[in-house]
């Protein structure tokens, strides 16, 4: 009798989910032995395969920078800034529209072309910081005690308010971002050839990603920003400015979206009112794969979401026959997303629990 | 005398950390059980493995001659076990009368379109919760305080009110987690002689986690005693109070005056 | 002079003057410069200009305590004068370096000449607008020197002639309809009031509201106080009668556009009811909710098309079964998602979004649902030989709609499943420990809620005639969201109103499209700030989002000391 009962009790939402994992899980495994032993689809060489794997680094790059402002915060407010790609929009706009625009045209890039790429990278900094400390002050700072939906919609509303004043401001077309010649063409790395932009996105990231870590591990302030994240009340026990550790921890997570903001467009070569809308999900998504809350995790699930979009469409979503597999790379970002969501919240990589549970 | 609740060597283990270790336990029909333990000895965490929160590892749990070992908190409740929390867990926004409701779920069975398409049966169904939640508000002691949003009432009516919703469905079984945390000694006594009055009046067998000896001691036919996720006695109040083994537990652990467990008043909150 | 608290004028003044800047160089005044309030007089590019320096010159004294009339105007004439100082700094800037276009495209010609008042850079353009700027902010101080009793009707008056001249569209309309042309053309211009309609209706606002503080109010009051039950409860029978036969006579009055406008505006109401119950009943926050309008609208196009891709079924049939389609992608949509709560469920849903945007457009669906070309010919309704073909015929489908969705939501929400809602919203885990099955409660909020959506969808399409991926942008998704959270989370006629004000007015401001969403982004912002619970909010809302507020004000904590709840 109690095995019959036991039968009836299976938890069948835990048997759709298993079934939901297995059929992605088969038809990844389907679509890749399809295309490397069956060679579905177009035939790539083993330096095309390279130069997928170094492009998804570098853009992964990129998503880990932009994903280090959504840990940051989310650790230390428990809060998914949905104006972070906004944060990032805004950099690269203004040091595209304004630093860029003005110094190619002078001639001042031509000659000094490694000072052009420190003051665009110092204005899309700043913008960037400017954005976030306004952002946090009006839209997020008042409401630390409401319900947390609310926040969640000033942010929406935050995201909204810039977008649409850069494009009041610069215009809602295109703007070329001029890239120094000497980032053209090709470079010869222990025998093999790599586009010389995505070289220096992914050093330059690297960089910036050791130094972020360096400094919430070893400064002052980065401890306080640890100290918040851990408890808010021991915090300001041990004489910690809460306020002002949230602000600073806004800062620099944008400062980054703000280094991001100019590889980007270095590598894109163009900006746009609109740009920080896709990227922002998809560094959320790096987050999360991370585990929310972790810097190291970030800049993992950055590189492997940016390998995984790079890969996966000429693996195993052609390896599947889809027709236009290119244009499915934001599906396999979000449904990526979904996945880690339901079935490893706490992430693929990261220890940290994302949800404490009650 | 038949047994409601039948607990089998259940173990329950978070990560590296045993909370429940191997307890074999039991609840007689129409008894007053209570579980006592210093604090973090796994009494609340027991709680959460009967009414389904926490699954368990290993063992068995039988209600009422039936296995309730992986079904989940909501069908437990509708087999007929209630329970209320330490730390008070209304609805906070709703109002008192709106918690009675909502705790009558396991027994409603109108479909969730009957007010839609207006069935008598869904009407007559709602207009007698209305009653008899109205009816367990006064039981309670809440009476004219219905419409009162659960979180402004005093802190003793929200006890009486969580009491009320776990009342509300008809529990054979009702698990109190510290009735009386963070009640004066007159509002002790009245909630003391109150789940006497369940048992004794209403036929309801009740299991007590409960810090106030004087409560526990008082009413209980039964106690166990845990200590880090362990049953280290078990008897009527008498041998409990004379058990070496459970002072030592609660003098091991520092609490002053734990000897005079038959005396002690401290109301201890948390765990 | 005592009193003159300068830091305090200095400080509105300059925030007034970065306001003004802004709305300057992103291009809203020259925008909007084409709008007439008043025929010849104000364009609403000046009202932009002018309003924060009115406002400024007002708020100059507003928190501070009684002081001498000639302190108050000297107060509101600096923050004036300090509203003008970027202004003419940009103006100089601009003819001293046109380049500046290449930066900044919005700085241009047209918007130096409003701001000049055609003068440009010289002694008089800039004198002008310095003068100008004073002067209000004169008029803004001066407010306070009006006599208590007189000064709320003024204010109101001003406010409610600068609503029916902004929306002048709406009594044009009407008139259209009702009046003979002649009078038309004295009350109305192309665009915007004439001058006599203009004072007309600031003299007619004014009385009422002068009225309407001195006995108006009180004599309601004492009405409904001495109302017996019964009494109230006929009258508001006889008022729910009176608001049906309004609204079925309403497309007779409006005419074509506004009908228009408002079947558009019922399409969201639709929408925002089925999501109303999914965020406002169960609280459970959906990002992704646009899917399940798609699928509705897809749905009707597939199988009433007359092209290549449809079957050439009738709409009533194909209703029917796109909001069977909907509700059933609502429970497959909710099955993955019933364990996450709040922020993550927010995302997965938006991915979910997402990834059906992706696919309706990509070309893997292509041969199914037409790709970036869409589905065309959809079938429209019809009643025997009577086909609904205008927005006056198809309104009358919509409203019939809405009706149903508000009745389903409002005995839902007073039956046992909105209690289950309710308490799911407070505490899941306590939900689930009195007896509520969580799934099947989610899931019948999520399917409930999709339905609505499929129905809206299939209504849409079918209005239409077409179907195309971008009518089903992440964008409606937040659209929709927003009117639920802008009316009141939970509340039904919250939805109504929060979609006349967020779908509604901006249809009437159409030309001013490209900064919409700006405003909806400013919108939302204040909203929460200023008022969280809603313009119409239910009851169990308005508790919940000033309650952290009392509670910390009560014990004395900081703010940045509690932490979020739920």
């Amino acid at each position: 009798m109690t095995t019959s009962q036991r039968l009836r009790t299976i938890d069948w939402i835990g048997v759709a989910l298993w079934v939901f994992r297995a059929v992605i899980i088969i038809l990844v495994i389907v679509g890749t032995v399809r295309k490397l032993f069956f060679g579905a689809g177009t035939q790539y060489t083993a330096s095309d395969w390279i130069d997928f794997v170094v492009s998804g680094l570098s853009q992964g790059g990129l998503y880990a920078l932009i994903a280090l402002g959504y840990t940051m915060v989310y650790g230390v407010l428990f809060m998914i800034n949905f104006a972070h790609g906004e944060f990032f929009m805004s950099g690269a706009m203004t040091s595209t529209v304004l630093v860029a625009g003005t110094l190619s045209r002078s001639g001042f890039m031509d000659e000094q072309p490694v000072i052009y790429l420190v003051l665009v990278t110092f204005a899309a900094v700043l913008t960037s910081m400017g954005v976030a400390l306004l952002t946090e002050r009006v839209a997020y700072r008042p409401l630390r005690r409401a319900p947390r939906l609310v926040p969640l919609i000033t942010a929406i509303g935050a995201s909204f308010f810039w977008q649409y004043l850069f494009r009041g401001l610069f215009g809602g077309d295109l703007k070329p971002f001029p890239v120094p010649a000497i980032l053209d063409g090709r470079v010869t790395i222990l025998g093999l050839e790599f586009l010389k932009t995505r070289v220096v996105v992914f050093a330059v990231s690297i960089v910036a990603l050791l130094g972020l870590y360096l400094f919430v591990q070893r400064t002052k302030t980065g401890r306080a920003i640890r100290a918040v994240a851990e408890d808010k009340d021991v915090a300001t026990l041990m004489g910690v400015d809460v306020d002002r550790t949230i602000a600073t921890t806004f800062a620099v997570g944008a400062a980054m979206a703000g280094i991001a903001a100019v590889l980007w467009v270095l590598v894109f070569k163009q900006a746009n009112f609109f740009m920080g809308f896709v990227p922002g999900i998809k560094a959320f998504t790096a987050a999360v794969l991370g585990g929310i809350g972790s810097i190291p995790g970030a800049a993992l699930g950055g590189l492997f979401l940016g390998v995984i979009e790079a890969v996966g469409p000429p693996l195993f979503l052609e390896g599947l026959g889809l027709p236009g597999a290119h244009q499915l790379k934001d599906v396999i970002a979000f449904l990526l997303l979904v996945l880690v969501l339901i079935f490893r919240p706490q992430g693929i990589i990261g220890e940290r629990l994302a949800e404490k549970k009650a | 005398m038949t047994n409601i609740l039948e607990a089998t060597h259940v173990t329950k283990r978070f990560g590296g950390l045993i909370a429940v270790n191997d307890l074999t336990f039991a609840i007689p029909q129409g008894s007053i059980v209570s579980i006592i333990g210093p604090n973090g000895a796994g009494k609340t965490t027991f709680f959460n493995c009967i009414t389904g929160f926490y699954e368990i590892d290993e063992g068995e749990f039988n209600f009422d001659g039936q296995s309730i070992k992986g079904r989940s908190p909501d069908q437990i409740t509708k087999m007929g076990i209630a329970r209320t929390y330490q730390n008070i867990r209304l609805f906070s926004y709703m109002s008192a009368i709106e918690n009675i409701l909502a705790g009558m779920e396991p027994r409603l069975r109108s479909p969730w379109f009957g007010p839609v398409l207006g069935l008598r049966g869904t009407r007559i169904e709602e207009e007698k919760a209305a009653v008899d939640a109205n009816q367990l508000l006064n039981f309670v002691g809440l009476r004219g305080k219905g419409d009162s949003l659960a979180r402004n009432l005093p802190y003793g009516d929200q006890r009486r009110l969580e009491i009320a919703r776990a009342l509300a469905g008809n529990p054979k079984l009702l698990l109190l987690d510290e009735p009386t945390a963070g009640m004066n000694p007159r509002e002790t006594a009245e909630t003391t002689e109150f789940i006497r009055n369940l048992r004794d009046k209403v036929g309801i067998t009740v299991l007590l986690i409960e810090h106030d000896m004087r409560v526990v001691m008082g009413i209980s036919e039964h106690i166990t005693v845990l200590d880090y996720g362990e049953k280290i006695a078990e008897g009527s109040p008498a041998e409990i109070q004379r058990n070496t083994r459970v002072i030592e537990a609660y003098l091991g652990r520092g609490a002053a005056g734990a000897a005079h467990l038959g005396l002690s008043h401290q109301t201890e909150t948390g765990e | 002079m005592t009193g003159m608290n300068w830091r305090h004028v200095i400080r509105t003044g300059l925030l007034m003057s970065l306001i003004v800047l802004l709305v300057s160089i992103i291009g809203m005044v020259e925008t909007f410069d084409e709008r007439d309030l008043v025929v010849g007089y104000l364009t609403l590019g000046q009202l932009l200009l002018f309003a924060p320096a009115l406002f400024g010159g007002y708020r100059t004294v507003a928190r501070e305590a009684r002081r001498s009339p000639v302190s108050t105007l000297l107060g509101g004439l600096v923050a004036g004068l300090i509203v003008a100082v970027p202004l003419i700094l940009l103006v100089l800037l601009a003819s001293a370096w046109p380049g500046i276009r290449t930066y900044f495209p919005n700085i241009s010609p047209a918007l130096l000449d409003i701001l000049s008042n055609g003068q440009g850079a010289t002694t008089t353009g800039i004198g002008l607008l310095l003068l100008e700027m004073g002067l209000l902010g004169l008029i803004g101080a001066a407010i306070h020197l009006v006599p208590g009793a007189l000064r709320r009707p003024l204010l109101t008056a001003l406010l409610i002639t600068s609503a029916v001249a902004l929306f002048s569209d709406v009594p044009l309309n009407i008139a259209n309809e009702l009046l003979d042309r002649s009078i038309v053309r004295i009350l109305f211009g192309t665009k915007g009031l004439t001058l006599a309609a203009a004072v007309g209706a600031f003299v007619i606002s004014l009385l009422l509201a002068f009225w309407w503080d001195r006995s108006g109010r009180a004599a309601l009051n004492r009405r409904q106080a001495t109302q017996s039950p019964t009494q109230a409860a006929r009258n508001r029978r006889i008022a729910t009668l009176a608001l049906l036969v309004v609204l079925l006579i309403l497309p007779r009055i409006l005419g074509i556009f506004l009908t228009n406008v408002l079947d558009q505006v019922g399409i969201f109401i639709l929408m925002a009811l089925g999501l109303n119950i999914v965020v406002g009943f169960a609280g459970l926050l959906d990002l992704g909710y646009v899917a399940f309008f798609a699928i509705g609208a897809y749905t009707t196009a597939l199988l009433t098309s007359t092209g290549d891709l449809g079957l050439g079924m009738s709409f009533w049939v194909a209703a029917p079964i796109s909001v069977a389609a909907a509700t059933l992608a609502g429970i497959i949509l909710g099955i993955p998602v019933l364990r996450l709560r709040g922020d993550y469920l927010a995302i997965v849903t938006l991915g979910f979004g997402e990834i059906i945007r992706v696919l309706v457009r990509s070309d893997l669906l292509k041969p199914v649902i037409g790709g970036a070309q869409g589905i065309l010919n959809i079938g429209r309704p019809s009643l025997g030989s009577f086909e609904l073909v205008t927005p006056q015929q198809f309104y009358y489908l919509i409203l019939l709609g809405c009706i149903l969705a508000w009745y389903i939501a409002s005995r839902l929400r007073d039956g046992r499943i909105g209690r289950r809602w309710m308490a799911m919203r407070e505490d899941e885990d306590v939900a689930e420990a009195v007896g509520i099955n969580l799934t099947s409660t989610k899931l019948l909020a999520f399917s409930i809620g999709a339905s609505f959506a499929g129905l809206a969808g299939s209504i849409f399409a079918s209005r239409i005639g077409s179907a195309f991926p971008n009518s089903f942008e992440l964008l409606i998704s937040i659209n929709v969201l927003a009117i639920v959270i802008v009316g009141g989370l939970g509340s039904l006629p919250g939805v109504v109103v929060g979609a006349f004000v967020l779908v509604g007015l901006p249809e009437l401001l159409r030309e001013f499209a490209e900064y919409r969403l700006l405003m909806y982004g400013i919108l939302l912002i204040v909203m929460m700030l200023v008022r969280p619970e809603g313009l119409w909010p239910s009851a169990v809302t308005r508790r919940e989002m000033h309650a952290a507020e009392e509670e910390a004000a009560r014990e004395g904590i900081h703010p940045e000391e509690v932490q979020p709840i739920t």
